[in-house]
């Protein structure tokens, strides 16, 4: 105990005094988050100063072992670090697919020589990863993909397209599904390869969406050369870790779910726009859809909270992943349709002041992707009916 | 507090579902109904939860209980509702522990508390005078009189309100219907004179009576708590009832789940399974969905009565809304699901729905409770 208290003073002393002090305010959303990477245009020298120096301290990944650069912290570690970062409201260094994604995978899946290579530059915030995964055929139907990989020898040459490549116009590197065997059969004969983007014949090119932002790119491959040396676990054998990259993709958008909108509830704002008289909402079919929306918000939070602890103490029933995908994401679309008509016309506002310059309508927009992206809600309920359920 | 069992709640959780197989399933329900019961359970099952130790759980140790907490009770009673068990558990041992050790003298618990731990008492609330759950609307009148109180007025659907040995009332001291203060809790003997009951024949075939106190004299020592500062009290036993009622609709829904969903692996249509159909697969797992919401929720409500959280009130509103909403939604579905059979009497999960729809009703329902729950989020 006495160990973990010396580790909270130190790193208490340590963020106080490295955390630049426009690092410690809260940030306004997707905007203001670091990303890193070889031409990350950063938005002041502090976010930069942050990031490298979280990064070098390996507290960008800080439970990644530490002979790869990462913190090397055990999970209570872990936890002071987050709850001494939230005492000073420090922002995340570094938002990062490699961090989230392609890294644990490679921690878990990827040879010495690849997390060697690939590693420590994530945690240093220095390459900036997308992801290869669906395709214009392979939506859903993800296993169908058709972009190939040509064995070369020693090395694939891949041709295809890949789409919905998030800041596929951004990244430094992609981690990518390829077909290298045509004959097998539908799962087998894929592996999941990596190649820097700037790669003769690699062409991202940015998809507008209808939130106006074009977060994501269609990426054109036309005789890419891929090194065998770059393909993660066994050739023909991707499958089984794109399953593993989606099930922690999932993890990620559900928590979305309970995603903050600022610092005041669902009610809050809801009592602010359309008025309280005499302690009851102005609206009372509004009032309840608020209401509604916040006891849904309350239990979803709370199931959160239980399968984390019940993992924790080894008695989770793991595959509910996609549950917490499934409700979360629909929680947050359903949120955001109650936040439109709580706030009126003011929500249709696409530039001005009245919607905070189109914010209000863009990000409703975008939430109806949480329940496309990572498997829509319909491949989401085949998961729970077949695995958890045992419906055939 | 991590959102998990330890090892003695999961003890005492196996120990309930072993017992109430044995001793209580859902065939005996049955077999009461048919023998025309009044109380839906055999005469002799309360001794032997008594002797479980259960009428003790909630009941300090310095009374002579057991103080095992909410968490484990709540095990018991939602494992009530998967076997659709009926018994005073709920009236005397959840509702009447904690009116009487929240609001009463020392005097009253030392009596009290032991008796209902040792299985000599029951009792019964009685709190709503018309259809809906309204607590503050409370009319009935309680005038002092000489060293005592008279009481005056009518209580419809009071659980147990037939078998009870004691009747905990909420009555008028001053003040109008609607008002909060005012309110005063009174222990009064079942037989005291003045009492009529009469019994109501529900849907779920249990225990309720309508109760009518016409100038019943009680004295000054039935007064249990303040005069007038009753609500408080009363609040705090409808909170604990509305997260028991929560754990127990929580049963329900697990129970009317697993049947529903071996049926869809059992019965065949078009030559197929039925639960090959996707239609069917995606309601099923949205329903499951809902359900691991539940457990989260009525969880989380047990536990913070046992730290005395501040946000009890708040929790009870959420657990009881969100409870009431999938408890309907759960038994609907099993009908639905299993098609024409689950319409006849003669196949058990017809009597899900009967008891599921009492359960949601009693002390609020799904509206009521979120209705309450922006009233206590200040809007």
């Amino acid at each position: 105990m006495s160990d973990l208290n010396a580790f909270r003073h130190e790193t208490r002393d340590w963020l106080e005094a490295n955390c630049p002090p426009s690092m410690r305010e809260s940030t306004q959303g997707g905007e203001d988050m670091c990303w890193g990477g070889r031409n990350f245009e950063f938005a002041s020298e502090e976010q930069k100063q942050w990031m490298e120096r979280m990064g070098a301290k390996g507290w960008t990944a800080p439970d990644w072992p530490a002979e790869y650069g990462g913190g090397g912290l055990d999970k209570a570690e872990h936890k002071i670090l987050k709850e001494e970062m939230a005492r000073i409201n420090a922002r995340p260094p570094l938002s990062s697919f490699g961090i989230w994604m392609i890294g644990p995978a490679l921690l878990k899946f990827g040879s010495e020589a690849l997390k060697q290579q690939h590693l420590p530059p994530i945690i240093r915030g220095e390459i900036r990863w997308c992801q290869g995964y669906s395709e214009p055929g392979a939506g859903s139907d993800l296993a169908g993909l058709q972009a190939k990989g040509e064995d070369m020898g020693d090395h694939f040459i891949a041709n295809g397209q890949k789409v919905w490549t998030s800041y596929g116009d951004k990244a430094d590197w992609m981690f990518c599904l390829l077909r290298t065997d045509p004959d097998a059969k539908k799962q087998m004969g894929i592996s999941l390869v990596l190649f820097d983007m700037e790669t003769p014949g690699v062409t991202p090119k940015p998809i507008k969406l209808i939130s106006g932002s074009s977060p994501f790119c269609e990426t054109f491959l036309d005789d890419v050369r891929v090194e065998k040396d770059q393909v993660v676990g066994d050739i023909n054998h991707g499958w089984t870790i794109a399953k593993y990259l989606l099930t922690h993709e999932r993890e990620m958008i559900g928590g979305m779910g309970m995603a903050d909108v600022g610092s005041e509830t669902m009610g809050q704002i809801a009592a602010r726009a359309l008025g309280v008289d005499q302690g009851r909402m102005n609206n009372p079919l509004l009032r309840a859809e608020v209401a509604k929306w916040e006891i849904d918000g309350a239990c979803f939070a709370l199931t959160a909270e239980r399968v984390t602890d019940e993992v924790k103490s080894g008695h989770g029933v793991g595959a509910t992943s996609a549950m917490l995908k499934y409700y979360g994401t629909e929680l947050n679309k359903r949120r955001f349709e109650t936040l439109l008509k709580v706030n009126g016309s003011d929500a249709m506002v696409w530039e001005g002041e009245a919607s905070n310059q189109g914010w209000l309508p863009r990000t409703w927009l975008r939430t109806k992707g949480n329940s496309i992206e990572g498997g829509t809600s319909e491949v989401q309920l085949n998961v729970i009916a077949k695995n958890i359920l045992g419906l055939g | 507090m991590a959102l998990v069992l330890n090892e003695e709640q999961q003890m005492l959780k196996e120990s309930a579902q072993g017992f109430l197989a044995e001793f209580a399933p859902l065939a005996e329900l049955r077999a009461q109904r048919d023998a025309g019961s009044e109380t839906g359970y055999a005469d002799s099952l309360w001794g032997q939860m008594v002797d479980m130790g259960w009428a003790a759980i909630l009941v300090p140790e310095a009374y002579g209980g057991l103080e095992f907490g909410h968490v484990g009770m709540g095990q018991i009673v939602e494992q009530t509702g998967r076997t659709l068990t009926a018994s005073p558990l709920f009236a005397t041992a959840v509702l009447g522990v904690t009116a009487i050790k929240g609001a009463g003298t020392e005097e009253q618990k030392t009596e009290l508390l032991g008796a209902i731990a040792g299985g000599e008492i029951t009792t019964a609330l009685a709190v709503d005078e018309n259809a809906h759950h309204a607590p503050a609307q409370i009319s009935m009148t309680a005038v002092k009189q000489g060293q005592g109180y008279s009481l005056n007025g009518a209580k419809r659907f009071v659980v147990d309100g037939g078998t009870a040995d004691k009747l905990i009332v909420a009555a008028r001291t001053s003040g109008e219907a609607g008002d909060i203060k005012g309110i005063s809790l009174f222990v009064v003997d079942a037989t005291a004179a003045g009492i009529e009951v009469e019994r109501v024949a529900a849907t779920d075939g249990r225990n309720y009576a309508n109760i009518s106190f016409n100038q019943v004299e009680v004295a000054e020592a039935a007064l249990l708590g303040e005069e007038g500062q009753g609500f408080k009290a009363l609040s705090a036993t409808l909170d604990a009832g509305n997260i028991y009622l929560s754990a127990e609709m929580l049963g329900m829904a697990q129970e009317s789940f697993e049947r529903t969903l071996q049926y869809l692996k059992e019965r065949k249509q078009f030559g197929v399974l039925i639960g090959s159909f996707q239609a069917l697969q995606h309601r099923a797992a949205d329903w499951w969905s809902q359900i691991e919401l539940c457990k989260s929720v009525v969880l989380k409500a047990l536990q913070a009565m046992d730290e005395s959280h501040k946000r009890v009130p708040a929790l009870a509103s959420i657990a009881k809304a969100k409870l009431a909403e999938v408890a309907e939604l759960s038994t609907n579905e099993a009908i639905q699901m299993h098609g024409g059979i689950g319409m006849t009497d003669e196949y058990d999960i017809g009597f899900f729905i009967k008891r599921a729809r009492p359960a949601q009703t009693l002390f609020g329902d799904n509206s009521y409770h979120t209705d309450r729950f922006a009233q206590l989020s200040g809007y």
